[in-house]
């Protein structure tokens, strides 16, 4: 295979367009991900163990959560105090987070003893890593944000630790309304975009191959993918 | 770097991964996805419909001041004579000196200043009084405490703390022993009869505006007081009993701020008046530290060292010893 330079110019038909900013970002996204890499059908014969199935089950959690959070969302921040179905969604929504966080720490933990980070993957590592941590602020402000004697205590008891660090004078856990805007708002924004480049980072390198992995070890492919990547 | 001096660099194996050429086998990941999708939606179902969600009941203002009259009467006396937990804060409520937490120079409490005032004594006690239509004892003796001088609201308020020390609840109403504590008897007095009625709450969180999402002044009066601690604490929710964790009855709350939690139940941050700022900056140092884990030697290699990488892929292993 010829390796072409991502987003290089190969045909009459991008030599025409070559200086468009469109034309430009269309071709880079088609190199860096190939609709097999994107969504391969295939995957390394080591990719034979439960853990792996962790980051499917935390992005479905995430899922869950976005969903049930909507329905709470559409009826309001009051509904679920006042109506059992609204009670029945808010568990159905505090499940799921705690669901998706339960995931997501032992799908931290096993890319944490694979060293997922080897092979150019480390910012694959620390998107995953930044996505956690927004998640837990965003989990936070749900907290707080339930109306009830948890928000009371709870936003009363951080507002020592974010004050500590200068935070409070522009983000306060007290304020009800700022709070419930980030809940519902940029958080959930920040997590699915973070989650979102940490995906394609993954398409875009590959998962990771085991330690001592070595060309000359490994036994000759059987099926690859077109790009000859591996793609997870 | 040059593609000259890539090429040259060594192969480190906790930084560097040879390219897979092995065998690749068909994998159906939009079914897993959609597979994963069914089975925790019947998780969470299962979860919602066995053990619910806690709801516990906020409390107000008239809640507190019906159920414990006396708690807060004490509360009320510490804002108006600025002795609070609130009033001697610092910033972003106030300004008091030396209140805002440090680690040295390092004090940014101080550095960002006061972003939400807070005046005790205005806010949650004479400003709602002056709300009351109709109470002329009320207004009278707002006059009198306001025209007082310093030396002389001291000592009223001096005189009134300690009898509201002794002071009892019949049938929900305050009852304080006499002493020359002025006209502060009536303010304290007026303003728990207004938090009675539940008007207290409605004033703290108007602050002259019709719509108000902004809780801040009521939840600090709450805080102030022990009533909210008390019942924090019979909900296992107190700081020394990792309540930063966990939420009302038998639920895992977030389980994920262990490490947050566990660094206050540890010295000195247990006892150190700046313990906020101490375990937030270890939390941010490990944060980072956790980002820039494939750049930080010897924390990088740890999984290499502990072979628990072999229990992972071993099924690998094991075809690669075979072969």
């Amino acid at each position: 295979m010829t390796d072409i330079p991502i987003g290089a110019v190969t045909t009459e038909e991008d030599r025409a367009t070559a200086d468009q900013w469109t034309a430009r970002i269309r071709r880079r996204a088609e190199a860096a991900f190939p609709p097999k890499q994107l969504l391969p059908d295939r995957q390394p014969a080591f990719m034979a163990s439960w853990i792996y199935v962790f980051g499917v089950l935390t992005l479905v959690s995430l899922t869950w959560v976005i969903v049930t959070g909507c329905i709470l969302a559409i009826m309001g921040p009051s509904w679920w105090h006042v109506s059992s179905t609204g009670h029945f969604v808010n568990s159905l929504h505090l499940w799921s987070v705690e669901c998706f966080f339960f995931f997501m720490v032992i799908h931290l933990w096993g890319k944490f003893f694979m060293a997922a980070w080897r092979g150019k993957r480390r910012l694959t590592w620390a998107t995953g890593v930044v996505s956690f941590l927004v998640s837990v602020a965003a989990a936070f402000t749900g907290y707080l944000t339930q109306q009830n004697f948890d928000s009371q205590w709870i936003s009363t008891q951080a507002k020592d630790g974010i004050n500590s660090t200068g935070a409070g004078a522009f983000w306060n856990v007290l304020n009800f309304g700022q709070m419930l805007m980030w809940h519902i708002v940029l958080l959930p924004i920040g997590v699915t975009i973070i989650a979102g480049l940490h995906i394609l980072m993954v398409r875009r390198r590959g998962i990771v191959p085991p330690f001592d992995v070595s060309p000359k070890k490994a036994p000759a492919p059987e099926v690859t993918t077109s790009t000859g990547e591996a793609a997870a | 770097m040059s593609a000259d001096r890539a090429k040259r660099r060594r192969f480190n194996p906790d930084r560097d991964a040879h390219e897979w050429k092995g065998a690749y086998l068909p994998y159906d990941i939009v079914k897993e996805g959609f597979v994963a999708l069914l089975a925790v939606a019947v998780l969470i179902v299962l979860l919602a419909v066995v053990f619910s969600s806690p709801d516990e009941p906020a409390i107000t203002l008239k809640s507190w001041s019906i159920a414990d009259p006396v708690d807060f009467a004490q509360t009320a006396i510490s804002e108006l004579d600025g002795t609070s937990a609130t009033a001697t804060y610092g910033p972003p409520y106030n300004t008091t000196p030396d209140a805002a937490q440090h680690m040295g120079f390092f004090e940014p409490e101080q550095w960002f200043g006061v972003h939400q005032p807070v005046d005790t004594a205005q806010d949650f006690v004479i400003g709602p009084l002056r709300t009351l239509p109709n109470q002329p004892a009320t207004q009278a003796a707002l006059n009198l405490y306001q025209s007082a001088p310093a030396a002389q609201q001291s000592a009223w308020t001096t005189a009134y703390e300690k009898a509201v020390a002794n002071a009892t609840a019949v049938h929900g109403r305050l009852r304080v022993p006499a002493g020359r504590y002025g006209p502060v008897g009536v303010i304290i007095g007026s303003l728990t009869a207004m938090a009675q009625t539940g008007g207290l709450d409605g004033t703290l969180l108007s602050e002259g505006q019709f719509y108000n999402t902004n809780y801040t002044k009521p939840l600090l009066f709450l805080a102030d007081g022990t009533y909210l601690a008390n019942k924090a604490q019979a909900q296992h929710l107190a700081g020394d009993q990792w309540g930063m964790m966990n939420e009302t009855g038998n639920y895992p709350g977030q389980a994920w701020l262990w490490l947050y939690t566990m660094w206050y139940q540890v010295a000195p941050m247990n006892t150190s008046s700046n313990g906020d700022l101490e375990v937030w900056v270890i939390m941010m140092v490990l944060s980072l530290a956790l980002i820039f884990l494939p750049f930080i030697p010897v924390l990088r290699s740890i999984p290499r060292w502990t072979h628990v990488y072999r229990l992972i892929w071993r099924r690998h292993y094991r075809e690669l010893s075979l072969s």
